[in-house]
């Protein structure tokens, strides 16, 4: 019991971050946005997160809880800017979304690369990592209930991030389907045509979904940085986890609940090879195994082509009303 | 009567870039009354409708509701003067249910509630007559239930204005019927209704006052009880138009295409084609009548080969009687085939031996033309290829729902399209661009097609040219079997006229027609034989110089009566 447990939370902790990318990618999605900068933006997102964190560390007085709001909004910040650039981009300026996209990884990666780096010098660390340990384990801290043997341990053994991801996953669920703004949004990504002659602002939907789901997206990333890692950066730690938030948004059939299992599915496939003793060679064959499932849930559900489980109709179609 | 004034535009003009669709219009509806708006295709009719519904802004002009000026931006503002439009293209989200895409749009600053929006939709069914199932998905659905959904969707709304743009272009008769019931059962109600069509026996039918429209000008507004089709027909070309249909005797038909007993089977499994069998002769026109759906699609595209069969035979038998045989078509080997056949001969009518001559000197008698077939050919068309049949002058003209879909490349231009019937010509790495533009330059200028210029992408014209660039490079190549499915949907009537001449052309030029129609007068005006089709089968072949309109009607439902009898006899 006592590997499985530990299997379980490493697949747990792995999943978080998946799902905060996932969850906000299919917001973004769901309004017809094929938003591919959201590896880049997750960068963002952490290592803005890291610099408010590393300055407030710096003052004479710290408490905890405002070290972890204060890395909270400026990873929420540095998502918005960086969405922000997408939606001007792809909505406004009409840019094909799949270029941007690309674009917006590559940048939010050497962002990402470049701050840390910076910081690292700036600390005159002997290692090429930078460790913010207090706001980390304020990030990482749990209640008492985590003591409960493998129980505690597989259910109450993380940081209120995790907990978190999975309550935006729900709530988001009850957005998109239980509202008008929700169905608004669906509309939207549908067809935006039929959402415009409806009255529905299509621009703002799509700026409203992309830059909600940067910044959830952007969590993602700082949860990786401050519980994950225990608050220690390091440059390209975060790898190509984005990546597997996107085909995650597939795998899920754009429906956030279902987000939830595929994201714990997909961290413990990630993990998987090292609870089996295998030798060096096996290993990328393991790591493989998420973007095999993947490709095998496109396979299924374009076999089977039933209508609700398509991607958004108008997804990475730009809209311009007078466009005939 | 007590006219009472609902909307009034006054001097709107709107221009896309350097063509003008609206010039100086002046136009007034009343409360309850039924306002046709009659014109051609590119008349300016959708153009003028969409800046009511707010989808464009007029460039100059004022609209007047119940006396005030107003300025509607956006289709919200237009929700909110009370106005709705319907489009020609449904504006409806796939998988949403119907209820759902009745209240997208509305922020009423009430609760979120389905249920009862659900109910408030069957109040509004219940009221005028509609027939819909509020929780059904649109991608479930049949055309006309999307159009009652289109409808629910305004007056949901509290509409008083609404706005049909061709609601009829889609409809079967009873459909069309049930609708017109509709709109008069609204018209009672107080609302204004305009329509947008160029159908004219459904403006007389269904209008109380008719506005016409030519090249984006307003010619007038009249009563319907006062008028003839013959004048607004007249308003609406600006010319006097000869409404018959020419038709020429048929002139030494010879069979040209045998279909004999051809089943095929669709993806669902279900039997769309039941043993059809029938003969396209040449010099004729030979008409395809049924209710949509009957399998004239299946029919023609199993002749043009992109529909797979079960079982049958399509046999065409190519005019090659006394005309020499050409590499276009035969390898030198098959040509040697032949001959030793017994197949040639030559112009002195000697036969043709070619054992025991040189490749070189076939090759140079062949190119001469000087080996003539002595019968026509006969092949079966099943086991060629899509575009073997093609090249044998086996043409088809689809014009399907989707103009765009099948044919035409929409994002490329006039002379592009063109090309894609050309391409493989030539021997050079390059294609020669001047014949298409040729091509094009003579469609736009015979068919009257409204563009910009020649590299105008195809998208950017209106539906009736779309089809008219369609048709017409078909008929340009000089077909052997032309067939052609809903040429003239949604054409105007000058357009359809242009293209019931072409189809009269090729026919004196000896092709063998092929003309699935819906239009019964048209039919049986235009056409020499009328094939009938019922849910798949023949229901019976006609001489369309005696028949009636009601003897068609009824083979059209024939067999379809029959198999309801047999069902209920079974139970």
């Amino acid at each position: 019991m006592g590997t499985f447990a530990a299997f379980f939370s490493r697949a747990i902790m792995q999943g978080t971050p998946l799902l905060f990318g996932a969850v906000g990618e299919i917001i973004t999605e769901k309004s017809g946005n094929l938003n591919l900068g959201i590896p880049g933006i997750m960068y963002i997102g952490a290592i803005s997160g890291v610099i408010g964190a590393f300055f407030y560390e710096q003052s004479d007085y710290y408490i905890p809880a405002i070290g972890v709001v204060i890395a909270l909004l400026s990873c929420l910040l540095g998502s918005l800017l960086a969405s922000l650039i997408y939606c001007f981009l792809t909505i406004t300026l009409r840019a094909n979304q799949n270029v941007t996209g690309l674009a917006l990884t590559t940048f939010g990666v050497g962002f990402g690369n470049f701050f840390g780096g910076s910081l690292i010098k700036v600390t005159k660390s002997e290692v090429p990592y930078l460790s913010l340990a207090e706001t980390g384990s304020a990030f990482s801290a749990t209640t008492p209930l985590a003591g409960l043997g493998w129980f505690g341990k597989m259910f109450f053994s993380y940081g209120f991030m995790v907990y978190l991801a999975i309550l935006l996953a729900v709530l988001a669920s009850i957005f998109l389907n239980r509202t008008r703004a929700g169905l608004h949004l669906r509309a939207v990504g549908e067809n935006p045509a039929t959402a415009d002659a409806a009255g529905i602002n299509v621009t703002k939907h799509k700026y409203f979904a992309t830059c909600a789901g940067g910044m959830i997206a952007g969590l993602g990333g700082l949860y990786f940085v401050m519980d994950y890692m225990g608050g220690i950066w390091a440059n390209d730690g975060f790898g190509d986890r984005g990546w597997l938030a996107i085909a995650i948004v597939i795998f899920a059939l754009w429906k956030p609940v279902l987000a939830i299992p595929a994201s714990y599915l997909f961290g413990a496939l990630y993990i998987l090879f090292n609870y089996l003793s295998l030798p060096m060679s096996m290993i990328p064959i393991f790591q493989m195994l998420p973007y095999v499932v993947t490709i095998l849930a496109l396979l299924i559900t374009s076999i089977r082509n039933n209508r609700e489980k398509q991607p958004p109709a108008a997804l990475g179609l730009s809209y311009f009303r007078e466009d005939r | 009567m007590n006219k009472q004034v609902a909307i009034e535009l006054k001097g709107i003009s709107k221009h896309f870039g350097s063509i003008q669709a609206n010039r100086n219009v002046d136009l007034t509806v009343y409360r309850g009354e039924i306002l046709s708006i009659l014109g051609e295709n590119g008349s300016g009719k959708t153009t003028l409708m969409n800046m009511i519904a707010g989808i464009y802004y007029p460039d100059a002009g004022e609209i007047f509701i119940d006396g005030k000026p107003v300025a509607i931006q956006s289709p919200k503002d237009a929700f909110d003067h009370k106005i709705g439009m319907i489009h020609q293209h449904f504006k409806l989200i796939d998988v949403f249910n119907a209820t759902e895409n009745i209240v997208l749009g509305i922020e009423d600053g009430g609760k979120y509630n389905l249920a009862k929006a659900e109910e408030a939709v069957r109040e509004i069914t219940e009221k005028y007559g509609f027939e819909i199932n509020p929780q059904k998905k649109i991608y479930d659905m049949a055309v006309s239930e999307k159009q009652t959904v289109e409808i629910l969707k305004v007056l949901y709304r509290g509409a008083d204005i609404l706005i049909l743009d061709e609601p009829t272009a889609v409809l079967t008769p009873q459909e069309i019927k049930k609708l017109f019931n509709v709109l008069r059962a609204m018209r009672a109600d107080g609302k204004s209704i305009i329509i947008i069509t160029h159908k004219l026996n459904e403006v007389m039918e269904i209008s109380d006052r008719v506005a016409v429209l030519r090249k984006g000008e307003h010619i007038g507004t009249v009563e319907t009880k006062d008028t003839t089709e013959q004048q607004l027909t007249e308003m609406m070309v600006g010319r006097k138009i000869v409404l018959n249909i020419d038709r020429t005797q048929v002139e030494n038909p010879a069979d040209r295409l045998l279909v004999v007993d051809l089943n095929c089977t669709n993806q669902e499994g279900a039997k769309v084609l039941d043993h059809i069998s029938f003969t396209a002769r040449s010099g004729e026109i030979l008409g395809i009548a049924g209710i949509a759906g009957s399998g004239q699609r299946e029919l023609l595209e199993a002749i043009a080969g992109l529909q797979p069969l079960d079982s049958g035979e399509i046999v065409f038998i190519r005019p090659k009687k006394n005309l020499p045989v050409s590499f276009y078509h035969k390898t030198l080997k098959e040509v040697k085939h032949l001959a030793a056949e017994g197949k040639f001969h030559y112009e002195d009518g000697t036969p043709v031996d070619l054992s025991g001559k040189k490749n070189g000197e076939i090759k140079k008698l062949v190119n001469d033309g000087k080996i003539l077939f002595n019968e026509d050919e006969v092949m079966s068309l099943r086991d060629k290829t899509p575009l073997q049949i093609r090249e044998l002058g086996v043409r088809l003209s689809f014009v399907p729902e989707d103009r765009l879909g099948m044919g035409l490349v929409g994002n490329m231009d006039l002379i592009d399209n063109m090309m894609l019937r050309s391409y493989r010509k030539g021997n050079s790495i390059l294609v020669n661009r001047k014949p298409p533009e040729t091509l094009a330059d003579q469609i736009v200028k015979s068919l009257e097609v409204v563009t910009p210029d020649l590299h105008t992408p195809v998208r950017k014209l209106s539906g009736g040219n779309v089809q008219k660039v369609l048709v017409g490079r078909e008929i340009s190549s000089a077909p052997k079997v032309l067939m052609a499915a809903y040429p003239v949907r949604g054409l105007d009537i000058n357009s359809s006229y242009l293209i019931y001449n072409l189809l009269n052309k090729q026919k004196e030029d000896g092709t063998a027609v092929i003309f699935v129609g819906e239009d019964l007068d048209v039919l049986l005006g235009l056409c020499d034989r009328i094939l009938v089709l019922c849910g798949g089968k023949v229901s019976g072949v006609v001489d369309a110089r005696s028949a009636t309109k009601e003897e068609i009607g009824l083979l059209m439902t024939k067999s379809k009566q029959t198999t309801e009898q047999e069902v209920s006899a079974h139970e």
